[in-house]
């Protein structure tokens, strides 16, 4: 988004204006950016100040604040590997860590073709199914080192990023 | 429709009430299969278990015989995906896409059991037909989740057929004050984790006079490894949201906030259709049922940041600021949300207020310990056969929860330890089974019973790695407002590293000890003033781990990487090259059907993946 398109631009403007008659919409409205586009650049940021009069600091430091919004585009798959207490007990690291390993990147990391962003998440409340990975909102339920490498064959294969 | 006044709302419940029993006492002459659609059984394939019960409904033309109804979560989610049928009241459980035609012709069509998807008692071998008769259910109670599991969250009539703004239609018979008193004698203390008085709480906000005051419900659930709060506003929102009008009735609030994790899209989903559903039947909004008085809610999302649990930087979130504690006081309650008077309360504890209205102060106080009334629900989880969700009567000591209900440790392993409370709480042992879990007990035993997550860990749950994980994680939600908070955790993560990795001395301990101190006395919030507990409570129950790891270079549960050492038994290996096809750094070499294959220690990275791949049990760990 380093040249924000004209249609981007008038797309933020209308998700600031969605929440005009609420009091402090700041999280609302980079909640629906991030939703929408992936990620929250500098060059949003200075769209939002303007059009809500929050300096693009409070903004920047709200957005660094929160895991949420990343300044950063992610890949197109997310792999989320569940790291709360249930799936940790159970193996989660192992999982997190072959899933690194056999894409070279540490959580939070996209790979350079941007197929794949690796998150580290914090419960996502599947804990009967620990440990647990999401990929894009599909669960994997009881995950196994050993499937880590089919599951990203199955990504791959279905199809690079743009 | 609207429902203008206490009449209308009393002839719509009844009819409400006779319809919802319609479907489980067989009266509508119909019969009903009932899914279970929690997070767990959508996992395993419930959509397409239940498309496939529909296929088979409209191929046999049953359509007006038997109907499909998708309701909230059983809870015993290990054993799902559930089917219930009714009026029988037959449980099927691990029910797969493949097993619907036969329920379909076996039961539906001819009445007749299918036995192989009944649940089996482990200890009798016994099959179970009715959900009630299970171990797992007999000592549990439902108020929190009174309705969850039972009715359709996505409907306003099932909830009203269910019990259903009984308790806001007797809160509106009463005055404020008396709604107040009420909570105060109940002695509900509230469920997020830090067991204050709600009654005592509301009455702040009472005594306040201000032209504005608000409501805000807490749906952070930040502890990882509990899902309480989201089953409930998954499985009943509109309980939540009563028992918020009920608050804001109370303390005289006309606004309220929902602030719920970012993470929880369905909870967030069904909390918003419950809000329409309210108010499009005037449940929410001005003049509800004719009383005077108005009250309007609103959803807020959080955004990935586990100390917006906290109640005073949850506050500074909805105002769209960074989610930083401030100090108390001023209290929310006096000081809250815009600086009026705010009260802050759980999702478990909101929905448990209707049951006290509905239901009467006897009936609620008839369960649990003299200081910890009623009931709590629990995420049970870890190595724990009956992994869910469960709702026990205060006072149920942990060995019930653990092996009554939870039906004990998987795969033969030995019990170690439960862990509640998650990061700001600590671990029990064997020793403690029979202690009954309430608020003060577990505190008096160096634990605490918290928002209700409950771990379970086995012989191969290494402690010390345990507490490093749960400073990992306290570590990274430091919020870095105060200094204690945002370098002792980073410090007291060190030294649990240099343990883990077997480079630390016996004087590390005495340091932790002390840093774990001067965290809980100088910490703004109860984030770092508790995050030292988990590893004062595995310090006090497992030195032996501790020192294991200091002197003897050794983890005992083989958890910890640096500790370890995997090893290949040429006698087992039969050579075939899986192990080293599959290793990442190439630390494994052998010729195929020649020599053994073995593993080069300095290039093993002690990454699993041989274990998971060898087909003759031939490598170890120790
Ligand atoms: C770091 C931290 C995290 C917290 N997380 C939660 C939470 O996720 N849910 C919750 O209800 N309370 C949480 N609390 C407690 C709240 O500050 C507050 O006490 C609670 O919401 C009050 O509601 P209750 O009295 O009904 O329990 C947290 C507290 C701290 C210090």
């Amino acid at each position: 988004m380093a040249h924000l398109q004209e249609s981007a631009v008038r797309k933020i403007s209308e998700i600031c204006d969605r929440y005009k008659n609420e009091r402090t919409p700041l999280i609302m409205i980079l909640s629906d950016i991030q939703n929408e586009y992936g990620y929250i650049p500098l060059e949003v940021q200075e769209i939002v100040s303007a059009k809500t009069g929050i300096s693009v600091a409070e903004i920047y430091g709200v957005v660094t604040f929160y895991s949420f919004f990343s300044l950063k585009p992610n890949g197109k798959y997310v792999i989320g590997c569940c790291l709360g207490t249930a799936c940790y007990v159970k193996g989660a690291q192992q999982i997190i860590d072959k899933f690194s390993e056999m894409l070279g990147i540490k959580p939070g990391e996209t790979t350079d073709d941007g197929m794949f962003t690796i998150d580290a998440l914090r419960c996502i409340g599947a804990c009967a199914s620990a440990p647990a990975v999401t990929i894009n909102g599909k669960i994997y339920a009881h995950m196994s080192v050993d499937r880590v490498a089919g599951i990203i064959d199955e990504y791959r294969k279905l199809g690079g990023a743009e | 429709m609207m429902i203008k006044t206490r009449e209308e709302l009393e002839a719509k419940i009844q009819k409400c009430t006779a319809e919802l029993n319609s479907k489980f006492d067989g009266s509508d002459g119909k019969r009903y299969i009932m899914l279970c659609g929690g997070t767990g059984c959508i996992a395993s394939n419930t959509m397409g278990i239940m498309e496939r019960f529909e296929a088979l409904i409209a191929e046999h033309g049953l359509g007006d015989k038997v109907g499909v109804r998708k309701v909230g979560c059983f809870g015993m989610c290990s054993q799902g995906p559930f089917v219930r049928i009714y009026p029988e009241d037959t449980l099927y459980r691990l029910v797969k896409v493949e097993d619907v035609e036969e329920i379909f012709n076996s039961d539906i069509l001819n009445g007749k059991i299918v036995d192989r998807l009944l649940y089996e008692d482990p200890e009798t071998g016994k099959k179970i037909a009715k959900q009630d008769e299970i171990p797992f259910y007999k000592k549990q109670k439902r108020v929190a989740l009174h309705g969850c599991g039972v009715i359709n969250p996505e409907s306003l009539d099932e909830a009203l057929g269910c019990g259903g703004y009984q308790g806001l239609l007797n809160a509106l018979k009463m005055d404020p004050a008396d709604v107040v008193q009420l909570i105060l004698d109940s002695g509900l203390r509230g469920r997020g984790g830090g067991g204050f008085p709600t009654g005592r709480k509301w009455k702040f906000a009472y005594d306040q006079k201000s032209d504005q005051k608000y409501v805000v419900c807490n749906g952070d659930e930040g502890d990882p490894g509990a899902f309480m709060d989201r089953s409930v506003l998954e499985d009943n929102p509109l309980a939540v949201i009563e028992g918020m009008v009920i608050a804001g009735y109370a303390i005289g609030a006309s606004e309220g906030y929902f602030y719920v994790r970012a993470e929880y899209p369905t909870a967030v989903m069904r909390l918003r259709n419950a809000i329409k559903l309210a108010e499009e039947t005037g449940l929410l909004g001005d003049n509800i049922l004719g009383s005077g008085f108005s009250f309007r809610a609103n959803v807020r999302l959080g955004a990935g940041a586990f100390v917006c649990g906290e109640e005073t930087a949850l506050l500074n979130s909805i105002q769209g600021q960074r989610g930083m504690p401030r100090p108390r006081p001023p209290f929310p309650a006096v000081k809250g949300l815009w600086d009026k008077p705010t009260i802050v309360n759980n999702v478990e504890t909101l929905a448990t207020v209707p049951y006290i209205l509905r239901e009467g102060l006897d009936k609620f106080i008839q369960y649990g310990t003299e200081k910890s009334k009623g009931t709590k629900v629990f995420a049970l989880g870890g190595k724990v056969k009956n992994v869910g969700l469960v709702e026990i009567p205060m006072g149920t000591t942990l060995r019930e929860l653990i092996y009554d209900i939870g039906g004990g440790i998987p795969n033969g392993k030995k019990f170690k330890a439960i862990q509640t409370g998650g990061p700001s709480g600590g671990c029990l042992t064997e020793e403690y089974l029979d202690e009954p879990i309430d608020f003060d007990n577990l505190v008096a035993k160096g634990s605490m019973m918290g928002s209700g997550g409950a771990i379970v860990m086995d012989e191969d749950n290494c402690m010390v790695d345990v507490a490093k994980f749960y400073m990992e994680f306290i570590c990274d939600e430091s919020c870095g407002k105060c200094t204690p908070c945002r370098i002792g955790t980073k410090r007291m993560l060190e030294i649990l590293t240099k343990i883990t990795e077997g480079k630390a001395t016996m004087k590390d301990l005495d340091t932790l000890e002390e840093l774990g101190k001067a965290c809980k006395s100088n910490s703004l919030c109860a984030l770092g003033q508790t995050s030292a507990n988990p590893i004062i409570s595995t310090i006090t129950h497992f030195k032996d781990e501790y020192i294991a790891h200091i002197v003897d270079k050794k983890c005992p549960a083989k958890v910890c990487k640096s500790l370890i050492k995997y090893t290949i038994d040429p006698d087992k290996c039969r050579k075939c090259s899986l192990c080293a096809k599959h290793c990442p750094v190439g630390a494994i070499t052998g010729e195929v059907k020649k020599t053994p294959f073995e593993i080069d220690s300095a290039k093993c990275i002690k990454c699993g993946s041989c274990i998971a791949y060898c087909k003759s049990g031939a490598i170890t760990k120790e």
